[in-house]
């Protein structure tokens, strides 16, 4: 295989790339101008066969979510771009949109004219102050520009981008969630069906795609959906933005072809580990992820298919690598608190589950626990998420995927190490 | 609702049956979008608000001296105010930085890869 060169993060050393000139001056809106002479159909097909999916961590086909929009309905449809990254451990949106907005707006106005859709929104969580500020200046130019608007390009498609600002609320990351959120409501997640593509915001036909994925369609239709399908697996191919942090020399987002072995992720760009530790155990799809232990890890390729193989998750692509000095029962509480704070409430088998998590959790690390607790802890888990089987695909017990995203990593960090929970218990018994 | 909060750095209630009016709806259901964000306040905070991410990358990076470091230096523990309003001290969830970590945001900004040193300067430079 040739050695890859970055795609989206091509351009990201110059100091002005974010601008409109520099965009365009390296070959930006380009695909733009190709696409408004074709079919909106052919547009979809041509993303469709080229097996991109989706980077915000479902990792749903693109090209399919976007022709399950109806043809034969009156009403409007809208696109959101989903700029709320909040998933722990994953940061490369925020670096897109700071150094590539251009990028992720090109890919905006193809994908609504591929839907066929007059008004899009780009949600951004509320904590990117300054992203939403240069977003600002990003719109401003393109309109100046006529590449938003009416008549886009001298065209006679229109389309009207509308920046809003989240609060500070994961599940908001949740397609449906954002959607009650941007409808001015608390993002609480709807039942599916009906799919957003269905019924979506305003009860209209929506498309929710993510930064990444946004980012990646200018290069699919300038460089076609055979060269993106030749970079790494064909299945889920592409560049993709590894994000590498926790206990690491070297953390940062790393553009890759999709299926890197995840042990040159950790040992070559990201520098291996501090101080000459030993590698632990990582979440290898951000922290709703089932963790890797050490010999796991250096034996998966980041790829959709073989993660799942490997019952985790490639998921947002956020890797969180932990050394031999991070004690695994705090990782876990740590995990197990973020979910219990952002629970949306909704749902009673999650709100309550994941403060119950946290209450047993501290009262191991604090010395109290129990012999039972960590039978209980598992109890806890299948209520929230479910008996994982993966075969059968039976999970959720809950609305929307937060309820297997807190199950997944708790579960997975118990029975991995389980020995380091036994011991907290054990201790309090010999003080005793 | 983020116009009303900076104004005053919270949303008190005159601002919550002003936005009813203005959207045509009982200031309950305003009340009840506030009450769901963590970045919407109810109450006055300090002119300042220090929220240090503490979740893993954070965490085992540091993090947690860092908000040690606050409580010492201030007297304030994570959800307080200083006397004086001058501060307010948070712990909070990921803020999708965590190839910086520890990452800490006063205000509407974010301060990466923290040390101790560099903290102190950026609060003493605080008016």
């Amino acid at each position: 295989m040739s050695k890859f060169e970055p795609i989206l993060t091509e351009y990201i050393k110059d100091e002005d790339c974010h601008t409109l000139s520099f965009y365009k001056n390296t070959g930006g809106y380009t695909a733009l101008k190709k696409v408004l002479d074709k079919n909106p159909d052919n547009v979809i097909e041509e993303v469709k066969s080229s097996n991109l999916r989706g980077r915000g961590g479902a990792g749903f086909s693109a090209g399919v979510k976007w022709s399950f929009i109806p043809k034969d309905t009156t009403k409007p449809k809208y696109l959101i771009n989903n700029a709320d990254e909040s998933e722990p451990g994953t940061f490369k949106d925020r670096l897109l949109i700071n150094k590539a907005p251009h990028q992720m707006l090109e890919g905006m106005i193809i994908a609504s004219y591929a839907i066929n859709c007059n008004t899009a929104f780009i949600y951004i969580r509320g904590e990117f102050y300054k992203e939403y500020q240069l977003l600002k200046e990003t719109l401003a130019e393109a309109y100046q520009a006529k590449l938003l608007g009416e008549g886009i390009l001298g065209s006679n498609y229109n389309l009207d981008i509308v920046l809003h600002r989240g609060a500070g609320a994961y599940i908001c990351g949740e397609e449906t969630g954002l959607i009650e959120s941007l409808e001015g409501k608390r993002g609480w997640p709807r039942l599916k069906p009906p799919f957003p593509a269905i019924e979506g915001y305003l009860r209209c036909p929506t498309i929710v795609n993510n930064v990444e994925t946004l980012s990646c369609i200018p290069h699919i239709i300038n460089r076609g959906a055979e060269w993106f399908k030749s970079i790494g697996p064909e299945k889920g191919p592409g560049p993709r933005l590894f994000c590498v942090s926790g206990r690491v020399n070297n953390p940062g987002v790393f553009e890759e072809a999709m299926g890197i072995p995840l042990e040159d992720l950790i040992f070559k760009r990201a520098g291996g580990i501090p101080d000459g530790k030993k590698l632990k155990a990582v979440f290898p799809g951000g922290s709703s992820s089932a963790i890797l232990t050490a010999d796991e890890a250096m034996d998966v390729i980041m790829d959709f298919e073989d993660l799942v193989a490997k019952k985790s998750m490639l998921g947002s692509a956020g890797v969180i690598v932990m050394d031999e000095t991070v004690d695994m029962v705090q990782a876990c509480l740590n995990i197990a608190r973020f979910y219990a704070h952002e629970s949306c409430g909704q749902c009673t088998p999650c709100r309550e589950g994941t403060v119950w998590l946290v209450k047993i959790l501290t009262r191991m690390v604090n010395g109290e626990g129990k012999d039972s607790d960590i039978d209980m802890l598992l109890e806890i888990t299948d209520n929230i998420g479910g008996l994982i089987d993966f075969s059968k695909e039976s999970f959720g017990k809950t609305i929307c995927p937060f309820g297997e995203a807190v199950a997944w990593p708790v579960r997975s960090f118990i029975e991995k190490f389980e020995s380091e929970f036994r011991s907290y218990i054990q201790e309090e018994k010999v003080l005793a | 609702m983020h116009l009303a909060q900076s104004q005053e750095g919270y949303i008190p209630t005159g601002a919550i049956n002003a936005i009813a009016e203005l959207v045509d709806c009982h200031p309950a259901i305003v009340m009840d979008c506030v009450s769901f964000y963590t970045m919407f306040f109810t109450k006055p905070q300090g002119r300042h608000k220090i929220q240090v991410c503490q979740t893993l990358s954070c965490s085992v990076n540091g993090a947690d001296a860092l908000v040690d470091h606050v409580t010492n230096k201030f007297s304030i523990k994570p959800g307080e105010t200083t006397e004086d309003k001058k501060f307010s001290l948070f712990k909070v969830e990921c803020l999708g930085s965590c190839g910086t970590a520890p990452v800490v945001q006063i205000n509407n900004d974010y301060h990466e890869g923290l040390s101790k040193e560099r903290f102190d300067e950026l609060l003493e430079n605080l008016e």
